[in-house]
């Protein structure tokens, strides 16, 4: 479903991604680890085609097509989808109509029809009580005044409201009471099916006893530094990623970690 | 610009009564006494008058009225409606019946005025103003043919929004109106009040003068909307001026979408302690276009408040000014008074002065006041991409959302239903862009 070879990328001047390779098959479930600093935001930016993201070398498909060469709207409808590590408030934009613009432009583009107000409601109230968020915040602007857990339960709700092939979540986990990631987990879990695919960039092990993954990766230096199952999360969750130093981690501090802290 | 407005001038006293006659006089020799403004006025600083012609005229009082109002416009807003075209009066498009029996309501035109309306709009026009300050003022006292007196007695309720509608038609070349509207709100009275300007499809130049006097009696409550939908070539210099006594309250809303000039003047007096005022106003200028306001509230007595919010989003190669000027006078203790400006500029282009001013003479007060000027959010734009919303249709929502509270702030449910699409049009060059805001 989604096929990356030799990413190299660059943000701000600075050389974060460097020889990323990545398969990722439909009804898998991956999991991409690694210390802060390593590139793993940066590679959702890439996916979702944020500004100030260069992809300097490599490829990306996604289903048959050139990934890179879409625009960012023409991914999400043609089924990648980013859930936010820090999801953006957007005051005097009622979460309600953002859900429905998205919805009917991704409906549009799988050529079926636009649901009506009455059905679209009732799928919004169901993504709510899914997601343990009350109806009222769909009245509310998007994010706006929302606390961290309840933008990435928004968040949540507008991948189930989506229907997504392929969803990516960016450290979805940080932030959250464990009421909150049981939340967020059983959600991905009811999601998992044999069409779709899943990747959890964390920093912890922690989501994982939730969702169960199929395949776990280590990000470090801006590459794929070791591939395992599931058991390889739970022995980073023991020894920390310096164990791997040997294996090919850089220790040379890139900016993005910093960045991210920033901006939140 | 020496025959600027000459023929209306010479020819606005003909056709009157005399007792306006006399009140054009002081008009004229106000107008008279002072040279039109540069911008090195201090006012005008950011405005310039190149906009203005040689040739308005008066419209002839005898050309034939259009068949119907334009198609957006019928439904109007559930109340009594007075039309003029081009300054002129128009009966057929007119309907006062819902005041007939209202009690303590009395609403004229100045050109049909009883001697007991006449007495009463001769002792109040231009006394919410000095004449000698607000030369564009004086134009209008000068150049005024007609306009609308509303008398409403203490304690009278008006139970309908009364609709004041000056379209500009323009058919046989520029046009000058004048448009007057002096409104004397008993005390405990209550209405609500709807003034719009639009220029007609396929009108020629026109200069309209524009002057409302709001005098609110003790405990009145008057919600008043001022909407300027002219566009093109249809230049408005204009001006909002209210008196509020002891515990009254203005509502004042304000909309303009852009032509090639308009410049509004808004000025508040608080005169009696506990008013209250809620000044609201949107301007939506794109194109070459240019809107200008200039707000002053001035706090005279203690005790009383005063919320302003303008937010303006300025497109394409648009000018736009705000001045925001609030005074408290030194006996204005324990005024409270707020005036947040905020822009949102969409394009390279644009551009916007904007400036809050606060004067404080009292020292027990409560003032805040801020204005900012920015640009889309990119971080915004980008999170709406990645939902699959198109990127146009992500700057008409985010342009939108930048004004939709102000919108959503207007009490009157029709005109809300009236303007939510008027105002999504201005950033939406297709509906289906705002399919998703409506």
């Amino acid at each position: 479903m989604l096929t990356i070879e030799n990413l190299h990328a660059r943000v701000e001047g600075k050389d974060i991604l460097r020889g990323l390779d990545l398969e990722i098959r439909a009804g898998e479930v991956h999991a991409i680890m690694g210390p802060n600093g390593s590139g793993k935001s940066t590679l959702g930016h890439i996916l979702a085609g944020r500004p100030g993201y260069e992809v300097t070398d490599g490829r990306i498909r996604f289903g048959d097509e050139d990934l890179l060469a879409m625009d960012t709207e023409e991914r999400a409808r043609a089924g990648l989808f980013l859930a936010f590590q820090y999801p953006v408030e957007i005051p005097g934009v009622s979460n309600m109509e953002f859900l429905k613009a998205a919805v009917d432009a991704v409906r549009e583009h799988r050529g079926e029809a636009a649901l009506d107000a009455v059905s679209f409601m009732k799928r919004a109230r169901e993504a709510c009580k899914t997601a343990n968020l009350p109806a009222e915040f769909l009245k509310r602007g998007v994010n706006e005044g929302f606390s961290g857990g309840e933008k990435k339960r928004n968040e949540l709700i507008q991948m189930m409201l989506l229907e997504p092939r392929l969803c990516l979540l960016d450290e979805t986990d940080s932030g959250l009471d464990i009421d909150a990631l049981q939340v967020v987990a059983s959600g991905v879990n009811a999601m998992r099916s044999p069409e779709r695919a899943f990747v959890l960039v964390t920093h912890y092990q922690r989501l994982l006893n939730f969702v169960e993954p199929d395949h776990v990766h280590v990000l470090a230096g801006g590459r794929i530094v070791r591939s395992g199952d599931g058991d390889l999360a739970h022995e980073l969750e023991d020894k920390g990623y310096a164990w791997l130093g040997e294996a090919g981690i850089d220790e040379e501090p890139a900016a993005e970690g910093a960045v991210a802290r920033a901006a939140s | 610009m020496t025959s600027f407005m000459k023929q209306p001038l010479a020819e606005a006293s003909r056709r009157v009564p005399h007792w306006l006659q006399s009140i054009q006089a002081r008009g004229v020799s106000h107008w008279g006494a002072a040279a039109l403004p540069t911008r090195r006025t201090e006012n005008w600083k950011y405005t310039s008058l190149q906009a203005l012609r040689d040739d308005y005229r008066l419209a002839d009082p005898s050309a034939p009225s259009p068949d119907a109002l334009p198609a957006a416009l019928r439904e109007g807003f559930g109340g009594p409606r007075l039309v003029f075209v081009d300054g002129v009066f128009q009966s057929e498009l007119s309907d006062l019946s819902q005041l007939d029996g209202a009690e303590g309501v009395s609403v004229c035109r100045f050109d049909e005025a009883s001697p007991e309306q006449a007495d009463r709009i001769a002792e109040y026009l231009d006394s919410c103003f000095d004449p000698s300050e607000h030369q564009f003022a004086a134009l209008n006292t000068a150049t005024l043919r007609d306009g609308v007196f509303v008398d409403l007695a203490d304690g009278a309720r008006l139970a309908a929004p009364l609709h004041v509608l000056w379209l500009l038609r323009a058919a046989d070349g520029p046009v000058a109106m004048s448009q007057r509207l002096l409104v004397l709100a008993g005390a405990n009275s209550d209405a609500t009040l709807v003034e719009q300007f639009v220029a007609m499809r396929g009108a020629a130049a026109s200069f309209c003068s524009g002057v409302t006097e709001l005098r609110l009696g003790p405990g009145a409550h008057l919600d008043h909307y001022r909407l300027h939908e002219e566009e093109g070539e249809a230049v408005h210099i204009g001006a909002v001026h209210a008196r509020l006594d002891r515990d009254s309250r203005l509502e004042s809303f304000h909309l303009a979408l852009g032509s090639s000039l308009k410049r509004i003047d808004v000025n508040l007096r608080h005169d009696g302690p506990g008013a209250h005022a809620d000044l609201n106003g949107i301007y939506l200028p794109r194109g070459d276009e240019h809107i200008d306001y200039h707000t002053t509230i001035d706090h005279a007595v203690p005790h009383c408040s005063s919320d302003e919010v303008f937010r303006g989003i300025i497109a394409d190669r648009a000018t736009a000014v705000f001045n925001g000027r609030i005074h408290i006078h030194p006996d204005a203790q324990k005024t409270r008074a707020e005036l947040s400006n905020k822009n949102l500029l969409t394009s390279t282009e644009a551009e916007v002065n904007t400036k809050p001013e606060l004067e404080i003479y009292a020292d027990d007060v409560s003032c805040a006041h801020g204005a900012t000027v920015a640009q889309l959010d990119a971080e915004a734009l980008h999170y709406l991409r990645t939902r699959g919303v198109s990127r146009d249709e992500a700057e008409v929502m985010l342009s939108f959302g930048f004004i939709n509270e102000l919108v959503d702030g207007v009490a009157l449910e029709a005109l809300r239903t009236y303007l939510k699409p008027r105002v999504a049009a201005r950033f939406a060059r297709d509906e289906t862009l705002m399919r998703h805001i409506l």
